[in-house]
Order: structure tokens, then C-alpha cells, then sequence
């Protein structure tokens, strides 16, 4: 176990408690650009689609893990951004311009969406923000004038000034450095008065009216910026996939945006690129692992689904605290060795909430 | 005019009066204590205060300002703060982040700034930690700081949710049964507290409280209440020595026999 002399107070507001840990995120962002030079492009490009993935599971993770305001119809925000970038991208904006845009105007959107929030929680809320969803898409589908309808679009690949992103290896640097700020914003935002003001809506929206924070603000407010990022995820998705059409963006994708932050760890940052990373990467995971099973039962159809099914359910009933938390707990085993005591985690059973406040 | 008023307020829910026209005064830098039996409606008037409830009738003037009818997070920031009967700390969260959760009414950054961790935020920051840890200090929490909330003891935790609320450096401060829980350890440093509280910060007390004993070492005024009604209200010893308040507390039988 550590202890930290602190003699300042700078000390205490730093993004890194230990040297040591900047230390480790650095050698973790070199690892990331080397990647590409030990691996195929498919891989790379899988690598791509990870760190999109993560940029809205991050936004999605501020909205769900941190001010517990449940969303189904994230794919909405995904889809409203991948348009946007490319419809303007095809208008001859630059992509640079293009990519805040489109998380703009789906932290605009998100703002209207927050408001049923305001009356809604949990289950309720799901059903409207699904709904929600299933507008989206229809717009994408008849609009056909701007989207091109069930047809599709293609989209322009990026270029940067006179940079441009057409191989794999280049896209995933590209994805790479959105992600890293992405998260460094988000960091920010949990340490400052907002983010502790969506955690404590989180854990007790009685209390935290008591502490003079408004609901309505900062509700809306958490679906704004929760929908800003997966709108910028949805502008790289579109250029990554260069064709786009209504079909990526349905409900599916929402379901799985929250597959990927519960399996990672509701309530951390972390979780919710572990949570990407595991749902891009299972289905590889099972296709590798066929060749070592039994004839018979590697030959079966929808073997695939049924594996990332039954692995997704065994997640949710033996580690409610998802990947984050099998970390948290083997990190927490080596710092208190030998004195770690099992039931540290152990949540305690309540049979009861008191209505009074 | 008085510091915080309360003008003849009434509320029911459904058929049951919880409060009937209750009127009372707080002076700036009193302790004032609401007691009463179960059920007399003691924790409604903070709850009306704080505005989770609506009002049937009456007032609330808090500084010649009439807060009946503004939202609940106003309430808190034009300077009222409150503990709450069973705690309703953040749980997920450690102690010294529910102390700066106390700071909220006094920040000054906006998102975009937040976003990039400016100088300014950052000196907000530190300012924020500076005054939590004044409140780590005043009520000894320091061997607690940086643990997460769910696991505190009980007392801790009653200790914890007064320190969030001084922590937004309030002028009105609402008790709701803060001894309660407590040993008799923690209540003997409660009524200190409370007593400083008043005396050093010069924060006004409204407090609501069942155990006598605290009422009478701290309060400077008292009222009675019972099924909503106000009974008897003055100085410690005149209301609880009141006929009508030993008969609520005791019984008819019991008050003929104790008086």
C-alpha cells in the first residue's frame, strides 16, 4: 500500500495521483502508435473501430455511469453525426470543421432529448429515449433529399490540409488522438463542479438539489455533452465505413453501446474502452478459439451469436462491476497483499428504501 | 423583520393535514428546535422549505425574500442548507468529494472551461479544497477523507452529511435529527459543534430533534408541534415543562402524573 505525502494542494488536483501513473499512460499512448507497425491492417483497422466505439461509450458512460440517466437511443446521436459530417464533407467542408459540427448539433439535439429526463428515470426514460431512436432513423429513411434514403451515401474519405487519412494505419492514428482527447476532456469534466454534480444526481437527486444544483440544468446538460461525443464517434464512423446508410444506426447499435459500458464497468472511464474493446474483439476471440473445438460442435450455425450471447450473461451475473472491476480487485489484492480480505467488495444487501428524506 | 419567517403554512397530503397554519420566527444566530411526537410533522416543514413539497397556503421569507415558490436548488443557493434524517450522502463517492459537492453554489467555471481544466478552474479547485478542508478540520474527519461513503460507520456518516452542509458556508442551517444514531460519544461532540457552529461561523440553526437532553443544552428557542398544529412555543424549559407538550409526549394519564 502507497501513502502519499501531500504538501500542497496542487498536489490533490492533479490528473495524475502518482508519478509513476503518468508514466504508464505515456508508455501505454507509445504502445498504441507502435501497434500498427507489428500488426495486418485488418487488425489495425479493428483497432480503428475501438477507439470510435470508445469515443461515444466514453460520452455514453458520462450520461449512464456517472448521472445514471439511462439512453437508448444513442445510435440516434452516432447516426446524426456521421450524417452531418457527411453531408458537409460532401458540400466541400473541411473535415476539421465538419467533425465538431456534427457533435454540435448532436449535443443540440441532445438537449431536447434530456428534457423528458427531467420526468422520466429509469425504464421510462429507456422507452423515450428509444423512441427517440426510432424517429431518427425514420428521418435518416425518408429525408431522402439530404440522406439519399435507404440507398445511402457515400462519404469522402479525410483529409486534413494536406494530410490525408485513406490507409488504416493512418485512420487509426487519427481515431487514436480524437479518443485521447476525448477522454482527457472527460476527465476534466468528472473533476470539476459538473462532474461531480452529474455523479451526485447519480446517487441522490434529493440531496443534491439540497446542495443547490439543478436538475433541469444539468440533466440536459449531461445528455448534451453525452450526445456531442458519440456525434463526433459517428462522423469518424462514417468516413471509416465511407458508405452510410439508415441500417447502421438502429437500435442494435444503442443496445450495444450499453452492452459495452456495463461489461466494462459502469462508472469509470476506463470501463468504457474496455467495454469497446471486448465487444470488437469477442467475435474474433470465438472464431479463433473454433479451431480448437470439437468437430461437431465448431460446424454448428449460429455458434458465434450464441457464444457472445452467453459470454455477455456470464458477465453480467458473476462481475456487476465488469471488466474495471476484475482490474480494480486483482490491483487491490497486490497493494494489500497478504492482507486482502475478499469481502471488500462485497456490496451491502439493502431491503429497503426510506421514502422520507 | 426576522431573519427566516415561516407565515401560518399549511399542507395535506390527501385527507391528512400534515400542517396546520404553523407560523414561527428564526433570529439571525439562534438555535431554534422543532420537537414533537412521531408523525407531527417536523421533517414536512424542512421538506416544504426545501421545496420537495408544495405548499397549500403561507410564506417562507428567507432575507425579506419570499422562497415558497422558487425551485427546490434555489432554496440552496441563496443559502439555506440541510442535513437529512436518514443520510443522503453520495454514496459512490468519497468524503472529501461530498464536501466539495457543498461547494457547488459556489462555483464560478462554465463547461467549456471545465472541459479544458483551466488555470481558473483550477484555482477554483483549490480554493474549494481549501474550505473542506477547514470543515475536515472543525468537525475531525481527516482520518476519513479519502475513503468512499458506503463504508463509514454510521456516526461518521451523520458527521460527514453535517460537514457537506457547512462546506456551502450557509446562513441557515436545517437539522433533521442529527443526534439520531449517534453515541453517546458523537452527541457529546454534536452539541459542541452545534454550539460553535452558531457562536463561530454565526450560522442561524433550525433544528429538528428528539432527544431532550441536546434540545435543552443547545437551543435558544423551542417549539412544540403535534398532528401538524403548533402547541407551545418559547425558551427550552417553558415548553418542555408545557401541559400540552407533556400530554403529547406522555398521555393524558402520564402528564397528570409527571406534572
Amino acid at each position: 500500500m502507497r501513502f502519499l505525502m501531500k504538501r500542497n494542494y496542487n498536489q490533490d488536483i492533479q490528473l495524475f495521483k502518482y508519478r509513476s501513473t503518468f508514466f504508464w499512460y505515456l508508455a501505454l499512448i507509445i504502445g498504441c502508435c507502435l501497434l500498427p507497425l507489428v500488426l495486418d491492417d485488418y487488425i489495425t483497422s479493428q483497432l480503428s473501430f475501438i477507439c470510435m466505439y470508445s469515443i461515444a461509450t466514453v460520452g455514453l458512460m458520462l450520461l449512464t455511469g456517472y448521472t445514471g440517466q439511462i439512453s437508448m437511443g444513442h445510435a440516434a446521436f452516432f447516426g446524426i453525426g456521421a450524417y452531418t459530417s457527411a453531408i458537409l464533407t460532401s458540400k466541400g467542408v473541411p473535415f476539421l470543421l465538419a467533425l465538431p459540427t456534427a457533435g454540435l448539433l448532436a449535443g443540440f439535439i441532445g438537449i431536447f432529448i434530456g428534457l423528458p429526463a427531467l420526468r422520466l428515470s429509469g425504464l421510462y426514460l429507456a422507452i423515450a429515449t428509444m423512441g427517440f431512436g426510432f424517429i431518427v432513423d425514420e428521418v435518416l429513411v425518408r429525408w431522402e433529399s439530404l440522406t439519399n434514403g435507404n440507398m445511402g451515401m457515400m462519404v469522402d474519405p479525410v483529409s486534413i490540409g494536406p494530410l490525408t487519412f485513406e490507409t488504416e494505419v493512418q485512420f487509426y492514428y487519427l481515431t487514436l488522438v480524437v479518443l485521447v482527447l476525448t477522454i482527457l476532456a472527460a476527465k476534466n469534466i468528472l473533476r470539476s463542479p459538473t462532474g461531480r454534480a452529474m455523479i451526485a444526481i447519480r446517487d441522490s437527486e434529493v440531496a443534491a438539489q439540497a446542495m443547490g444544483i439543478s436538475m433541469a440544468k444539468y440533466k440536459t446538460m449531461a445528455f448534451a455533452i453525452s450526445a456531442f461525443f458519440t456525434g463526433v464517434a459517428g462522423s469518424l464512423y462514417g468516413h471509416k465505413l465511407t458508405f452510410i446508410n439508415p441500417e447502421s444506426f438502429t437500435i442494435l447499435v444503442s443496445i450495444e453501446f450499453l452492452a459495452m459500458i456495463i461489461i466494462g464497468g459502469l462508472g469509470s472511464l476506463h470501463g468504457a474502452v474496455y467495454g469497446a474493446a471486448f465487444i470488437i474483439f469477442l467475435p474474433q476471440l470465438i472464431i479463433m478459439t473454433k479451431d480448437y473445438m470439437p468437430k461437431y460442435l465448431a460446424d454448428q450455425t449460429g455458434l458465434e451469436s450464441a457464444l457472445y450471447g452467453l459470454m455477455i450473461m456470464l458477465f453480467i451475473l458473476f462481475e456487476p462491476m465488469g471488466i474495471y472491476g476484475i482490474w480494480r480487485k486483482k490491483k487491490f489484492y497486490f497493494e494489500m497483499f497478504p492482507l486482502y480480505k475478499k469481502d471488500t467488495f462485497k456490496k451491502e444487501k439493502k431491503y429497503f428504501k426510506a421514502e422520507r428524506h | 423583520m426576522a431573519f427566516f419567517e415561516t407565515h401560518n403554512i399549511s399542507i395535506s397530503f390527501g385527507g391528512l393535514r400534515a400542517l396546520e397554519r404553523v407560523s414561527f420566527e428564526v433570529n439571525k444566530g439562534e438555535v431554534f428546535s422543532i420537537i414533537g411526537p412521531n408523525g407531527a410533522g417536523k421533517t414536512t416543514i424542512f421538506n416544504c422549505i426545501n421545496r420537495y413539497y408544495n405548499l397549500d397556503e403561507g410564506a417562507f421569507i428567507f432575507k425579506d425574500k419570499n422562497i415558497a415558490k422558487v425551485s427546490p436548488h434555489v432554496v440552496a443557493d441563496l443559502g439555506i442548507s440541510r442535513t437529512f434524517q436518514n443520510i443522503e450522502l453520495f454514496k459512490n463517492a468519497t468524503v472529501i468529494d461530498n464536501l466539495l459537492l457543498g461547494r457547488h453554489r459556489h462555483r464560478r467555471s462554465n463547461l467549456f472551461m471545465e472541459a479544458l481544466f483551466s488555470p481558473s478552474v483550477q484555482r477554483q479547485e483549490i480554493e474549494s479544497r481549501e474550505k473542506a478542508e477547514e470543515v475536515i478540520d472543525f468537525l475531525d474527519l481527516q482520518a476519513y477523507r479519502d475513503q468512499f461513503v458506503s463504508g463509514l460507520p454510521y456516526g461518521v456518516q451523520k458527521t460527514v452529511e453535517l460537514g457537506r452542509a457547512l462546506a456551502m458556508e450557509p446562513e441557515l442551517l436545517l437539522l433533521d435529527e442529527p443526534s439520531s444514531g449517534m453515541n453517546m460519544e458523537e452527541m457529546e461532540d454534536l452539541s459542541f459543534w452545534i454550539t460553535d457552529i452558531k457562536e463561530e461561523l454565526g450560522i442561524s440553526i433550525l433544528l429538528v430533534e428528539h432527544n431532550m437532553r441536546l434540545v435543552k443544552e443547545i437551543s435558544d428557542r423551542v417549539l412544540a408541534l403535534n398532528f401538524g398544529v403548533v402547541i407551545a412555543q418559547g425558551t427550552p424549559n417553558e415548553v418542555l415543562g408545557h401541559p400540552e407538550v407533556m400530554k403529547a409526549y406522555l398521555g393524558e394519564e402520564g402528564a397528570s402524573t409527571a406534572g
